[in-house]
């Protein structure tokens, strides 16, 4: 059990000193563009696990099989099916949430995540193994958006999840944070905090 | 012919690829280290937007679509499925021109011609595409009416997406000369000069053409 949770597990590892956004810069595109609140991030983030963690056991059941050369298109198929399946269950159970990530819910397919993790982890390494690494990479995507998602809605809307924090009689709503442009600067100063800490140097 | 104008224009500079909705920003970032490459990666995405999205739309619209192929049947969901493996041909195809005919910008281009399939800028036009076909031309200049209106849009996202990746390369080519605190290098003030650009490019937002 122990073994499990240590830092260099493949559960608990991506969640900081191996961060999918931060330190492999993977998954930008969604991570920059869902951010302006906190609940498309949060269920982004949720999605992104479940399609990480399911199409990892499926590659890594498959790995045998697959024979080398059409492997890409292979990988394609399974996460597409699997973000077609999650778009619909959005569509049927989260509507609004639906409508505010758009086109994003599918571009999970082309999150360069979900290959990056299937190429270099799912074809060598057992279904279990690779569950785990599926669920740690999501989840350390998720935190990112998360922390994005915090930054932008308290400061843009005065929010969190739509209930008032900081509150309109004294706060006046940033409107910078909720543009486009800013997402990138705090998700650089994200990084920026996270290399200063860690104290990694990677070119 | 006006709005086929209107909707190129506005999608280099309104709608910008990266700037508006940071699309492709992995080989974005990771490609733009010297103007030479960019050039030579902005070139190849535009070539295989100009292919994709006219195939996209015409899958769209002929197979897809509420009652295109057979009366009563909405295929719309097999969308992802269908689009991803068109953009994976081609690009094998383009893989196949580029080596036959620039063995250079080939090998510059590396892993990342391969991984233009897995773009979020390709991906990401076919499916803006396909929200933007119900939506009525005379209202709004993001519709896309037409083959020609896919066309234009194609080049229009190709172009913007070559503008921004020249211009990162050129800026971090000069910033290669200066002195930025040490866990900020690299990666961190890439992020910082990007969202310094899109906020440039934001005073394109109100342009009505």
């Amino acid at each position: 059990m122990s073994k499990l949770f240590s830092k260099e597990s493949p559960l608990v590892s991506p969640l900081n000193l191996n961060n999918p956004v931060a330190v492999q810069v993977l998954g930008i595109c969604s991570a920059l563009a869902v951010t302006s609140q906190l609940e498309p991030a949060i269920v982004m983030g949720l999605s992104v696990t479940v399609i990480t963690a399911f199409s990892n056991v499926i590659i890594s059941l498959l790995r045998k099989t697959i024979p080398n050369r059409i492997r890409i298109i292979v990988q394609l198929v399974v996460v597409a099916t699997l973000v077609t399946i999650v778009s619909q269950v959005l569509k049927a159970f989260a509507y609004d949430v639906s409508v505010q990530l758009s086109v994003y819910v599918g571009l999970i397919i082309t999150n360069c995540i979900l290959m990056g993790r299937l190429e270099a982890f799912a074809m060598q390494n057992g279904p279990w193994e690779s569950c785990l690494d599926g669920i740690g990479n999501g989840l350390g995507y998720a935190l990112i958006l998360v922390i994005v998602g915090f930054v932008r809605e308290l400061f843009g809307f005065g929010t969190l999840l739509g209930f008032e924090v900081l509150p309109s009689s004294w706060y006046v709503t940033n409107g910078m944070m909720v543009m486009p442009a800013m997402s990138l600067i705090i998700v650089g100063c994200v990084i920026w905090a996270h290399r200063a800490i860690n104290g990694e140097e990677k070119k | 012919m006006e709005h086929m104008i209107s909707l190129f224009v506005r999608s280099i500079f309104v709608d910008n690829m990266i700037f508006a909705f940071f699309l492709g920003m992995c080989s974005y970032l990771a490609v733009s280290k010297n103007v030479k490459t960019a050039i030579g990666l902005g070139i190849a995405v535009t070539f295989v937007l100009l292919v994709t999205v006219p195939v996209d739309y015409a899958l769209q619209t002929y197979v897809l679509g509420p009652d295109a192929l057979v009366k009563g049947v909405d295929l719309t969901f097999l969308a992802f499925i269908l689009f991803i493996a068109v953009i994976a041909g081609i690009v094998q195809l383009v893989e196949m021109v580029v080596e036959r005919f620039s063995p250079s910008l080939y090998a510059s281009l590396g892993i990342f011609l391969p991984l233009i399939a897995v773009n979020c800028a390709i991906m990401g036009a076919s499916l803006f595409m396909q929200q933007r076909i119900q939506l009525d031309p005379e209202t709004s200049s993001q519709a896309i009416a037409g083959f020609g209106d896919a066309i234009a849009y194609a080049l229009g996202s190709g172009i913007g997406w070559l503008l921004a990746i020249v211009g990162l390369a050129a800026i971090r080519e000069k910033m290669a000369y200066t002195d930025v605190p040490k866990p900020l290098q690299g990666l961190g003030i890439t992020f910082i000069t990007v969202g310094l650009m899109a906020l440039a490019f934001m005073c394109f937002s109100g342009l009505n053409i």
